[in-house]
């Protein structure tokens, strides 16, 4: 028996619940949405990630009625959701600052949006206690929300959102108040919250740990356009730019110019290295064109002789070692100036440092360690 | 620095001296048993007992209530919606123009408001009363309060209107059910702040007021132009005690709730 | 839509009546000449004759008479003196005591807080009348000195500027007091601590870097009692005396006594277009100090 994948963006048949289509938002001169066209699917945890202006937050707030497109046009379920005002829409939004009603209770704040659809009191009532269930609250219901931790305010916050059981959820920075260690076991009761409810989540965030953690494709955007929507092990292993290389993880970045030397297979001449540098590509490059090697630093191995039979070796002296417990970077500096990192995972507990600073060391890394970028 | 030096110690001391000596002297006074103010007769509490007996001071006393009471109550009104209009109300017509009257009958001298109003009261042929102090007094402290509310307003976190607009509220059901509860305190202290106002303005009721509504202010004014009199020590006295219980409670009760708020989440952070 | 435009348009319709309205009015009536009459100037305004012979009998007579007589010069200048030394005056009173609020302990800033504001809810009238008592020939404050023996007759101190000055200091110095003890109360203590250490003696940190930095909150003061004592007419009408000018009580009394409606507004006018000065300087300050803080 084998589990279906869950990845709806590969099957030509699948409705997007959510469809920009060139969609393009001006405040002013400022663009802060360029003619962006996405589409987001049911039951998906998504997340737009990117640097603070580069519109991500401009997105979520389109979807939740509180700005509208200057151009273009946003589908919620195939409807254009542009005339819909924000109380009237089947999305619901959690807020970066939390929002919680300081004035109203848990219980009240959870109830909020469940007493504006009049429904029944018994109902309301119900639904509110599975909410606290679910976000195990119910010891709190009583309290005001400055009675409680930061951490169960941004349940509270999730719950309330929740409780309406909207096709759609929206968080903003919903971890961005919480500190680290919180932070992280958070993340997996969202994953879990969002699996229980299948409800789907579109969640704007500036930390590219959390977004890969949480999310099921990942959006990253750079003023206002989208550079490059993939699943978060794409978007590491593969990703399209150096931009988004660069923005996603550790990564050394080696420039050269490109020459076929056979199927997908090229020789990289760099200002750095005598020899040309041996890489596969899927990218296909012609001959004398720039193009970027982006390596992450786990793929360089560190040794102190000359591997017999590596694709690739440099030499170099160690400039700087980072510990960090798990892990160690180093960073070796090559005859010419430049400098490349190379880490390695400290598995044993007890051993004596390999390698230590202006220690000459060789940096080796197979033909596919990298990718070739064009830019 | 945890101790006061010297030199603010006596800073200190002779400013709230300063502050204080002139009312603590005006109160010991309004028990003097002697006529002449300045010299010590003997306790006595008969002046209190004269002022309760005095028809016009206390006739004096309702109206100034009354218009008080009227006057604070619209200003809080007009001065909330136009507090929201400024923060919240985006760009329209003669949105400067708007502003600058909010803000200019604040710095406005009380002789020209009240002669401009006077003028128009009598332009368009309005009887004088209590009225058109109302209408005076409303003029005047809505600005205050508006000052008062869209400070507030300033500062409070749009999010929470937005929230409330995303779990399904209109605008109105946003302004009333989260907004409002909110800036519920500056409001209050706007129409506390316009009470106080209209209780204590001499110069505009002067000019609004016809024969047939005078205010305490008036009366006081009128009877002090002649000289000190013990009577009016004891009036004194009196709206001071009322300002200072009030002034006091409200200040241990806003403390008392800060104490509360601070406790409540330090023990959240522990829980 | 609708909604939002009543919201605008009540309270602005309302300002509009009765606050820039009557002001029209005064600057109308400024141009127009006295009458015995009710109401008592002219020109009425009369539809039958129509706006341009109205318009024809406005002069601005009452200005040239204005300027013709030295009873208004010397007013609004023995105004603009007397705001000026009065402001001083309470800067000097207030800065001290600020500076004293500011550095005392943090558990006592609210009630001291309290302290300063709570004769600014009582009313101003009964706080000006407590000094008439203290002031007077037979009053407190002479007893006092000629209990001390520092003089042998009383001195006369109420119904002079004097008196005034005292009045002013006393009742606006709250209002000096609140924006110079926020500026210093948000002063970090570790500038101070940084000038000392940088080789400040007490006294030039305090000139160096304290006074700089509570600047704004000085000249916001200073305007706060700069501006309602120019125009005020409570305190000189019962603490100054018959020699006591300030153009609040002129126009009080040109109103009141002599009945003239046009000289009065007039003198409004001048008034207001001699505060237009330090207004605009004050809001000028207020915007920089916010742009300052953004």
């Amino acid at each position: 028996m084998t589990i279906p994948v869950f990845e709806p963006w590969n099957d030509p048949e699948a409705k997007p619940l959510i469809q920009f289509q060139n969609v393009t938002k001006r405040f002013g001169e400022f663009t802060a949405i360029d003619d962006l066209t996405l589409g987001i699917y049911e039951r998906e945890f998504f997340a737009l990630l990117g640097p603070s202006g580069c519109g991500k937050t401009t997105m979520m707030r389109m979807l939740a009625g509180f700005e509208t497109p200057t151009d273009g046009k946003i589908y919620l379920s195939g409807q254009d959701i542009a005339p819909v005002p924000p109380n009237k829409r089947l999305v619901n939004m959690m807020f970066q600052s939390y929002a919680l009603f300081p004035h109203l209770s848990i219980w009240d704040n959870i109830a909020f949006g469940l007493k504006r659809e009049n429904k029944p009191k018994h109902d309301i009532e119900e639904r509110v206690q599975e909410m606290l269930r679910l976000t195990r609250l119910e010891k709190f219901a009583r309290r005001k929300p400055h009675q409680i931790s930061g951490g169960q305010r941004q349940r509270v916050a999730l719950a309330r959102s929740l409780a309406k059981a909207p096709k759609l959820l929206l968080l903003d920075e919903p971890l961005g108040a919480l500190d680290k260690k919180l932070r992280q076991d958070t993340q997996f009761e969202l994953m879990d919250i969002q699996e229980k409810t299948g409800t789907t989540f579109v969640i704007v965030t500036h930390d590219q740990e959390e977004a890969m953690t949480v999310a099921s494709r990942v959006a990253v955007m750079d003023n206002g356009k989208l550079v490059q929507v993939a699943t978060p092990d794409r978007i590491y292993e593969n990703p399209n730019s150096v931009y988004v290389a660069d923005f996603i993880g550790d990564v050394n970045i080696i420039e050269g110019t490109a020459k076929p030397t056979g199927p997908d297979q090229y020789d990289i001449t760099w200002k750095e290295g005598a020899e040309p540098l041996n890489v596969k590509s899927q990218n296909s490059f012609s001959d004398g064109q720039t193009c970027h090697l982006a390596i992450r630093p786990e793929k360089v191995t560190i040794s102190a002789d000359k591997p017999a039979d590596a694709d690739n070796a440099v030499q170099g002296r160690v400039l700087d070692i980072a510990y960090l417990g798990n892990i160690s970077t180093y960073h070796v500096e090559l005859p010419t100036g430049a400098v490349i990192k190379a880490q390695t995972a400290n598995t044993r507990r007890i051993a004596r440092r390999a390698f230590t600073w202006e220690d000459p060391v060789w940096l080796s890394w197979t033909a596919t360690a990298g990718v070739l970028l064009a830019e | 620095m945890n101790r006061l030096s010297w030199f603010n110690t006596v800073s200190l001391t002779l400013g709230f001296a300063f502050l204080y000596i002139p009312m603590v002297i005006l109160i010991i006074f309004s028990f003097n048993e002697s006529k002449l103010v300045t010299v010590w007769g003997g306790f006595s509490a008969k002046w209190y007992g004269e002022l309760l007996q005095n028809e016009s001071f206390l006739q004096a006393a309702w109206v100034t209530l009354k218009v008080a009471v009227l006057s604070s109550t619209l200003a809080t009104v007009l001065g909330t919606m136009a507090a929201y209009v400024l923060v919240r109300g985006g760009r329209f017509l003669g949105r400067t123009l708007f502003s600058g009257m909010i803000y200019a009958p604040l710095v406005m001298p009380e002789v020209i408001t009240g002669l401009s109003l006077l003028l128009l009261f009598i332009g368009i042929g309005l009887d004088r009363g209590v009225m058109t102090i109302v209408l005076a007094h409303t003029t005047f402290a809505m600005c205050y309060v508006s000052v008062v509310v869209s400070s507030r307003l300033i500062t409070f976190d749009r999010s929470l209107e937005e929230a409330a607009l995303d779990l399904g509220c209109s605008q109105a059901e946003a302004f009333r059910l989260v907004t409002l509860p909110i800036i519920a305190p500056a409001v209050i202290s706007g129409w506390l702040l316009a009470f106080t106002l209209s209780l204590d303005d001499l110069v505009i009721a002067s000019f609004t007021a016809g024969p047939s509504a005078t205010t305490l202010p008036i009366k006081i004014f009128s009877a002090v132009r002649l000289g000190v009199s013990p009577e009016i020590n004891a009036l004194s006295t009196i709206m001071i005690g009322i300002v200072t219980v009030g002034v006091v409670t409200a200040s241990l009760v806003t403390k008392r709730q800060m104490v509360r708020q601070r406790r409540d989440e330090q023990n959240a952070e522990r829980s | 839509m609708m909604r939002r435009f009543v919201l605008i348009a009540i309270p602005y319709l309302w300002l509009l009546a009765l606050f820039l309205v009557p002001f029209a009015i005064v600057f109308k009536i400024a141009l127009s000449d006295a009458a015995i009459a009710r109401p008592p100037y002219f020109p009425q305004f009369d539809w039958v004759e129509g706006i341009g012979a109205f318009l024809a009998e406005l002069d601005f007579e009452n200005f040239v008479w204005l300027t013709e007589d030295d009873l208004y010069w010397k007013a609004y200048l023995s105004s603009l003196r007397i705001a000026f030394i009065s402001t001083f005056l309470t800067l000097l009173v207030g800065y001290p005591m600020a500076y004293g609020m500011a550095r005392a302990p943090e558990e006592w800033r609210p009630t001291l807080m309290m302290l300063v504001i709570l004769p600014f809810w009582t009313s101003f009238l009964i706080r000006v009348y407590a000094w008439m008592g203290i002031l007077s020939n037979e009053g407190l404050l002479n007893q006092f000195l000629i209990w001390t023996g520092l003089i042998d007759s009383p001195l006369t101190i109420l119904n002079t500027n004097t008196a005034v000055y005292i009045g002013i200091v006393y009742t606006y110095f709250p209002f000096m007091i609140l924006p110079i003890y926020s500026a210093l109360e948000r002063l970090d203590g570790s500038l101070i601590e940084a000038a000392e250490d940088l080789g400040c003696s007490r006294l030039q940190a305090f000139w160096l870097v304290t006074i700089p930095l509570s600047r704004a909150g000085i000249i916001a003061g200073c305007f706060l009692v700069f501006i309602p004592t120019l125009g005020e007419f409570v305190i000189p009408s019962l603490l100054g005396g018959s020699d006591t000018l300030m153009i609040g009580k002129v126009l009080w009394e040109e109103f009141f006594s002599n009945r003239d409606w046009p000289v009065a507004s007039a003198v409004a006018v001048v008034l207001l277009l001699l505060l237009i000065v330090p207004i605009v300087l004050f809001q000028r300050n207020q915007q920089k100090q916010q742009e300052a803080e953004q």
